[in-house]
């Protein structure tokens, strides 16, 4: 039997690296999927890799800060199957690489907004889903940087730590409504983001590669592999968890 | 993945390590069985059998080095590979207040909890580096994490447990070797019911108050953790490794 069979689950940021190796790696679970991202086109395109392996996939576009666009999404999901099992809440931005004192107000606000507000509306909105059918199974993307620093990335490590404190909250909310709740931990991984954000800057692509222990960045598809686990019934004594997924990295 | 893959187990006479043990030998392992009771051992094996798996038993005492030792050399000499090792031996102890603890008492579960664990990698390490990788898993504890009342020489073990793991998976990372650790709540085994019989007053009324702090509501099934255990070793955790799981229903978060 599949890890996921059977299962509906909502992935946002579905369009990103992680996101989409996340929709494949559900898909092959046997979990239908719904796929939320603030770009169509990131969306659709999730959904026809999601086709292409033989999954099942609805799109919904919206911006994870919105909470009325997350709710009519996830309102779409139950209406359309009856149920949510499953949601993994990967929407994120890194947000510019500024020392703190020259951190722009306006940036601090969206990384807070996507990283923070929006897992907290998405989140909202699936356990009353959830918690009504008295089970189901929630990840939320925090980082390596949920659990220490790293310079002139302020907005991000704040709003990745909360994200961390959050999903332990919520797991202590709703451990004994069957409902669990855990998170990721990635280090970097090799996707769009991390090459962004260093594409003027080879110095720190170098050191983001020496930060890892075992040698190399991450992949999405070995994010993709934990955030299935961890929505399985095989990990079901395991909430309030954060799960690094880091080469090392948090080990030094 | 049609090749066979190997995996050892010490502790695996009962409780987790018994759970794990099947669990590896459902994923297609042969299991080398290893534990101080030999009739738990047996069971283990026995129960493998049944199911169609591959497993032998070998009576170690993890406290022993040459034990360890000869207890790797013979795993490679059935099989002649291992590729995942579930280091679980381990005891809570008797509860008792530090004041009242004797030194031996305290030597004696460092030794089996943390110097035990420390052995089994030290043996192993070199066999999986020379043959190109594998993957580890250490039994450490919500107790490698936070402390407790009344059993300090279990929680300063099992914190080392999860330090000598995150040191030792850091030295092998570059090898393919990957390391990691899974920290229990409390966990229906037997050693836990004989814990909650050692307890003032009646068993089942310790029993509740743990499960009264626990925010799932209920204790773990060995098989829970061995569910981690496997994944852990699996290629699914390929970036995962100097990383303590959690399996506790809750508690750590409180």
């Amino acid at each position: 039997m599949k890890a996921l069979e059977g299962k509906v689950a909502l992935i946002t940021g579905a369009g990103g690296g992680i996101g989409t190796a996340a929709a494949l790696a559900f898909a092959r679970g046997g979990a239908r999927l719904h796929l939320l991202d603030a770009e169509e086109e990131g969306a659709d395109r999730a959904a026809a890799a999601v086709r292409e392996v033989g999954g099942e996939a609805s799109t919904a576009v919206a911006d994870v800060s919105d909470h009325a666009a997350v709710a009519d999404a996830v309102g779409a999901v139950v209406e359309a199957h009856g149920r949510l099992d499953c949601a993994f809440n990967n929407a994120g931005i890194s947000g510019p690489l500024r020392e703190f004192l020259d951190y722009p107000d306006e940036d601090m606000q969206r990384v807070l907004s996507v990283n923070l507000v929006g897992v907290w509306n998405c989140m909202q909105e699936e356990l009353r889903a959830m918690v009504g059918a008295g089970a189901g199974a929630i990840v939320n993307s925090s980082s390596g940087l949920g659990v220490v620093a790293s310079p002139s990335m302020s907005a991000y490590v704040a709003s990745k730590h909360a994200v961390m404190g959050l999903t332990q909250a919520a797991a202590l909310e709703y451990a004994s409504k069957g409902v669990r709740v855990n998170a990721v931990l990635p280090g970097v991984i090799d996707t769009a983001m991390p090459a962004r954000l260093t594409e003027d800057s080879p110095d720190t692509r170098r050191l983001m590669l020496a930060a890892h222990p075992m040698g190399r960045l991450g992949k999405a598809e070995e994010v993709a592999a934990a955030a299935v686990w961890l929505c399985s019934d095989a990990a079901s004594f395991v909430t309030g968890h954060g799960m690094a997924i880091d080469g090392g990295y948090l080990s030094q | 993945m049609s090749e066979r893959r190997v995996a050892m187990v010490t502790g695996a006479g009962s409780g987790i390590g018994r759970a794990s043990s099947l669990a590896f030998a459902r994923a297609g392992a042969a299991v080398i069985v290893s534990d101080i009771d030999e009739e738990g051992g047996a069971g283990t094996v026995e129960q493998i059998q049944e199911e169609g798996g591959k497993a032998a038993f070998m009576r170690v005492d993890v406290t022993e080095e040459d034990d360890v030792r000869d207890l790797v050399a013979r795993a490679v000499e059935l099989y002649g590979r291992i590729d995942w090792a579930h280091n679980n031996a381990g005891h809570g102890g008797s509860p008792q207040l530090i004041e009242d603890y004797s030194r031996a008492d305290w030597e004696r579960l460092l030794t089996l909890n943390l110097t035990g664990v420390w052995s089994c990698l030290r043996h192993q390490i070199p066999q999986m580096k020379a043959q190109g990788g594998g993957a580890i898993v250490n039994t450490a504890s919500t107790f490698g994490m936070v402390g407790v009342r009344g059993m300090c020489a279990y929680v300063a073990a099992k914190h080392g447990v999860v330090g000598l793991t995150k040191a030792a998976a850091l030295e092998c990372a570059e090898d393919g070797v990957r390391i990691n650790a899974i920290c229990p709540g409390a966990t229906r085994t037997p050693q836990l019911e004989t814990f909650f019989a050692e307890l003032e007053g009646d068993p089942r009324v310790a029993e509740e108050a743990y499960v009264e702090r626990e925010p799932i509501g209920r204790l773990g099934a060995p098989e829970e953790i061995a569910e981690a255990v496997v994944w852990l070793c699996s290629d699914a955790a390929s970036f995962v490794t100097g990383h303590p799981l959690v399996v506790d229903g809750g508690w750590l978060a409180q």
